[in-house]
């Protein structure tokens, strides 16, 4: 079985990393995830729950070392955490925050590392389970994609060389983008450790935090966002630092915006298209056109059910969530989603599985989420139309918070007598459509 | 200086009136609680509403607001600090 490198296209003392203002080497790295290894608890699973993106990067690299399995949840809430906690025995969770109580914690610890740092770059047979990514299913339970070494360096590197990124050698990266979400993972971490680039530790959240951090890093410099950062930075901030790479994902965005981000930045703008259960399929830049390339390796075939991938890091097939009609061997337009499927900002889940939870609140008699269509770079919120007499919006909305991520929480929810359903129990779109304006009128949205 | 009441001072309003338009809420300006917090629980808001409230304080007061200062977890305890932040930081 062969084995694959950890990191791949650094020269010897480069830089791996910007923390605090500090550069630290990639021998440094490696010292410190070498030192962290050996005081991780002897188990198989952990959740690296580290909000700073360097001390993820050491703890992905110290699980690996020891064979330790790193879990990836949609989302961090208690509910999520427990489930975890009953279906892998003794997972404990790596941080660098506030411990969570669901599950066992192991503290981020103080490292120190000797001369022990230069050495060998690890190998990682390319067949150990490195991670695995969960999606919501539609019983309440997460479906798990379990993810090989193969796999995740694959994908890392697939991105590095099909973004040219080559020929900015060294290149700092900064990602406002969480490092546990599959997107984050693979072009914040994943493409840094396989292309030799250097990642911004942090994750800078308003505008005028990502200007400032940008512009202390050394050129060249690469930002990785999502739609929702970039309008909001091409609204707020005046003047924007220049970069030379900007990469964005989650929700397709308009050749517009595209455009002026390219003209403001100064830099081409690359697009990711992608799932947790594939990884990243396909990249395209929307200022030049709207078709996506496949990453290398990976092909489409249509049956029945959709459109499915495999190939490449995509190690079994993949049923996408998308309507996509192929174009030519490796290109691609994207059509919507399909119907059930739900995407606010970057975190997916479906309505079968929302409309699954409301149901499942007491005093709920019946209960269907709805989406509402989106606009470019804003932020659609789900609304909810349900039946409960006897409970307040307030209650229900509680009730939904503990059970799912707080971004699916129905703005507005509805409260009604019944829902339109006709003679086979079934929910006609046009009637909720009708409900939704009616509603959205009284309200006095536009 | 502002004595802990659960009463909405003008400026107050104005800030709970920007909240409300640009969130598109439910809650009339005048319901919310100032001492609530807006994260979580209270009024419910998470990251990317604070994300949406940020560009419209930055465009109506002139105020960008920051995380790394060591205050931001206080700024967001309630719509009376947020406030509060406001009028220290704009401009004069």
């Amino acid at each position: 079985m062969p084995d694959l490198p950890l990191i791949r296209n650094f020269d010897p003392g480069a830089r791996f990393a910007v923390r605090a203002g500090r550069a630290i080497s990639v021998e440094e790295f490696l010292g410190e995830a070498r030192a962290l290894a050996e005081m991780l608890p002897d188990r198989r699973f952990l959740v690296n729950l580290c909000a700073d993106r360097y001390r993820f990067a050491v703890g992905l690299v110290a699980a690996l070392l020891r064979r330790q399995v790193s879990l990836l949840p949609s989302n961090a809430t208690a509910d999520s955490l427990t489930r975890l906690g009953v279906e892998y025995r003794g997972v404990y969770c790596l941080g660098d925050g506030a411990a969570p109580s669901a599950i066992e914690s192991f503290p981020y610890p103080q490292l120190s590392i000797g001369k022990g740092g230069a050495g060998p770059i690890p190998l990682i047979p390319e067949a150990q389970l490195a991670a695995i990514g969960f999606t919501s299913g539609s019983t309440g339970w997460p479906t798990p994609h379990p993810k090989t070494w193969r796999s995740l360096a694959g994908s890392g590197l697939a991105e590095f060389e099909r973004l040219g990124l080559d020929e900015h050698r060294g290149m700092s990266l900064l990602a406002t983008v969480p490092q546990q979400h599959m997107y984050g993972l693979e072009s914040s971490v994943l493409m840094v450790m396989q292309g030799g680039l250097a990642m911004h530790s942090g994750r800078p959240f308003f505008p005028a935090d990502i200007c400032s951090e940008l512009q202390g890093l050394p050129r060249p410099r690469a930002l990785v966002t999502t739609p929702v950062h970039l309008r909001v930075l091409l609204a707020e901030a005046s003047d924007l630092p220049k970069v030379d790479f900007l990469l964005c994902a989650t929700a397709p965005l308009s050749p517009q915006l595209a455009t002026e981000a390219e003209s403001r930045f100064g830099a081409p703008l690359h697009e990711i298209y992608g799932c947790t259960e594939a990884g990243q399929v396909a990249t395209r830049r929307p200022a030049r056109t709207h078709k996506w390339q496949l990453l290398p390796g990976i092909a489409l075939h249509q049956d029945y059910r959709g459109t499915w991938a495999r190939g490449g890091h995509v190690e079994t097939d993949v049923l996408l969530s998308d309507v996509i009609e192929l174009c030519g061997q490796d290109t691609f337009e994207l059509h919507g989603r399909t119907t059930d499927l739900v995407n606010i900002a970057g975190k997916r889940t479906s309505l079968a599985n929302l409309n699954f939870h409301l149901n499942s609140i007491e005093g709920v008699r019946d209960g269907a989420f709805v989406m509402p269509e989106e606009e470019d770079g804003t932020v659609t919120r789900l609304t909810a139309f349900v039946v409960a007499p006897g409970l307040s919006g307030d209650a229900i909305i509680a009730a939904l918070r503990s059970r799912v991520d707080p971004v699916f929480l129905p703005r507005p929810i509805c409260l009604v007598d019944f829902l339109p359903r006709n003679e086979t129990g079934k929910l006609p779109r046009a009637a909720l459509d009708d409900l939704v304006a009616r509603f959205t009128a009284k309200a006095g949205w536009h | 200086m502002t004595p802990p009441s659960n009463t909405l001072t003008d400026e107050e309003l104005k800030l709970a009136e920007l909240i409300v338009t640009t969130l598109n809420l439910e809650t009339p300006a005048s319901d919310i609680d100032p001492t609530a917090p807006l994260y979580g629980e209270g009024m419910g808001l998470d990251s990317i509403d604070i994300l949406e409230i940020a560009l419209a304080i930055s465009k109506a007061y002139g105020v960008k607001l920051r995380s790394d200062d060591e205050q931001n977890r206080h700024i967001f305890t309630s719509l009376r600090s947020l406030n509060q932040h406001i009028q220290q930081h704009r401009a004069k």
